[in-house]
């Protein structure tokens, strides 16, 4: 599967705080949650990004909470895919579960915000410019479960067997 | 080949003799837990997978304490979803109103996660329970509801990080001050999906309520677990809140880490994290003056009787500064209690403070104490992310009880001995 997009991009430790303030956690919602995506770094980030647009990231991302709010409010905005060069565990598992694509990949030094970048998900093949970069394989675990339709549709399957 | 007592709790729930780093396993879980923010999400998932049930109504637990007392509409329709769910699968330990508090002090109390368990938690500072010598770790709402219909559910067996503590305590410093010191120097991401033990004489010397804060705070370095080798302080812990059989795991002396790290608690000082990185570690002597507006004592790190106490201590015959909020917030029904009787409440509002009911409230920004656009706290708390109690603009400084009643009466960041 090739995803093609325009980067937006963020440093190291991007917490789930940013990703989604606590404060707007009531909400389940996904287009609400999007629209404070982000919202401590970049107020107006809902209305920048257009669907399609990819995050590249440093270190750690998804830091903090376990709030599944954080893949969901970033789903909702339309970004297929967060690239990043190491990822916290349950934000790992979150993202997932929640249908958002994850590649660990060390580029965020050399790409700027806004350049195209093409991503061929299956090899984790990552281009721009006269760059090329393989992320990560996905741990195979999670190929299968990604194959079974995700975690939910893994126990919706044993719950009709 | 030895194991680490948490590839041995993850063996025993898998039905496995051995399990090594890396291996991803499918092991039975002794608790499921959700709060008042995690659980409707979950329970959407639960009704979109048609489940009839949950695993065990005795195994699954419900805590409304982050946005409640309920803080608006919003919440109280969370909380009123969850509270019809408990009813209708008739969960035996759903706890709001009198008989709820901050769910990683409230567990442990009521007796329902022992040495041995395995715990999942749709909150992140679920590896609290690790210093009980159980393994318990965060997971999202997602995966939680695959644990409460299953009772199981998947695991990547982590590597494990040893911190041998040696060494005497100076006066004044607790747990708080040593797991922000392993923080500042591994940094937030430095033990990302690994298990952190801590062992050594100076453990053994603390007491349970701050082997707990330290536990709570793993997930502040990346870790998927913080753990606790049982002792007769444990054991003691768990006699006197719960009848549930434990079971004691114990690290094998040739179990394999990742790292070891030394750690001389001697050299240990009283520390603070400075906004926004809970690895941005200072000692209070070696910080300067720093001015603040608010003290937050409190949350599932350091919300314990222990806490209470050292903050009662130091803030007896004083005032809290001028222009000063000091928000007091037992963590549970029972700890509520306890210092009540045992006069903090006294001190607390003959120095000015405000005591608030148990809730998570302004630790993530809720409610109960938010900050101002360019507002500065001291908190003992467990993040100071960007914007985490309130504006994008305002810091949290993270410390234990000891600096954070100090600093109150100061009315900039103190050492006790200040006082």
């Amino acid at each position: 599967m090739l995803i093609k997009g325009r980067v937006w991009k963020f440093g190291d430790n991007i917490d789930t705080d940013i990703i989604i303030p606590a404060k707007y956690l009531a909400m389940t919602d996904p287009k609400s949650l999007g629209e404070h995506c982000m919202e401590p770094l970049s107020p107006s980030f809902h209305e920048k990004v257009s669907p399609g647009d990819i995050i590249v990231s440093g270190s750690n991302f998804g830091c903090g909470s376990s709030r599944e709010h954080a893949p969901i409010a970033i789903s909702a905005l339309g970004i297929p895919l967060v690239i990043a060069k190491s990822f916290a565990r349950i934000f790992y598992r979150n993202a997932f579960n929640k249908g958002l694509a994850l590649l660990e990949a060390d580029i965020a030094d050399s790409i700027d915000g806004g350049e195209e970048i093409e991503i061929d998900l299956s090899s984790g093949v990552i281009r721009w410019r006269d760059m090329e970069v393989t992320a990560k394989p996905i741990p195979p675990f999670m190929v299968e479960l990604i194959n079974e339709g995700g975690l939910i549709n893994y126990l919706k399957k044993q719950l009709e067997e | 080949m030895g194991m680490t007592i948490t590839e041995k709790i993850l063996a025993s729930h898998a039905g496995k003799d051995f399990v090594e780093p890396g291996e991803i396993i499918d092991a039975q879980i002794d608790l499921a837990l959700a709060n008042d923010i995690t659980a409707p999400l979950s329970l959407e998932e639960f009704e979109k997978v048609g489940a009839k049930g949950v695993f065990d109504p005795d195994k699954v637990v419900l805590v409304m304490d982050h946005f409640t007392p309920n803080k608006d509409i919003l919440s109280a329709e969370n909380c009123k979803k969850i509270r019809e769910f408990a009813a209708a699968h008739r969960i035996t330990h759903f706890y709001e109103g009198g008989n709820c508090g901050i769910e990683h002090a409230l567990l442990p109390e009521q007796g329902l996660v022992v040495a041995g368990d395995l715990v999942i938690g749709a909150d992140s500072h679920t590896c609290t329970y690790g210093a009980l010598g159980a393994f318990a770790t965060g997971m999202g709402s997602t995966d939680l509801t695959y644990g409460m219909v299953k009772g199981r559910i998947w695991f990547k067996v982590p590597e494990s990080i040893k911190f041998h503590c040696y060494g005497k305590w100076p006066k004044w410093v607790t747990g708080k001050d040593l797991i922000l010191h392993i923080i500042g120097m591994i940094g937030v991401d430095g033990a990302l999906y690994a298990a952190m033990e801590f062992d050594g004489e100076a453990v053994s010397a603390l007491s349970m309520d701050s082997r707990f804060t330290i536990a709570n705070m793993a997930i502040e370095a990346g870790g998927k677990n913080g753990i606790f080798k049982v002792d007769g302080k444990t054991v003691t812990y768990m006699n006197a809140h719960s009848k549930k059989p434990y079971k004691v795991f114990e690290s094998d002396p040739d179990a394999r880490y990742r790292q070891v790290f030394e750690v001389d608690a001697s050299k240990i000082e009283l520390n603070v994290a400075c906004p926004s990185l809970p690895s941005n570690v200072k000692s209070v002597r070696e910080l300067g003056d720093v001015a603040i507006d608010q003290v937050v004592i409190g949350s599932c790190t350091n919300g314990r009787i222990d806490d209470l106490q050292t903050a009662a201590k130091i803030l007896e015959g004083n005032k809290v500064s001028g222009g000063i909020r000091c928000i007091i917030i037992p963590a549970t029904p029972r700890i509520y209690r306890q210092a009540m009787r045992e006069g903090y409440f006294d001190i607390f509002l003959d120095a000015g403070c405000v005591i608030s009911p148990p809730t998570c409230g302004p630790c993530l920004g809720g409610h109960m104490g938010i900050l101002a656009k360019g507002e500065r706290a001291v908190a003992t708390t467990n993040r100071n992310f960007i914007g985490r109690m309130g504006h994008p603009q305002s810091e949290v400084y993270l410390a234990g009880p000891a600096v954070a009643a100090a600093s109150a009466i100061k009315g900039r960041i103190a050492h006790p001995e200040e006082i």
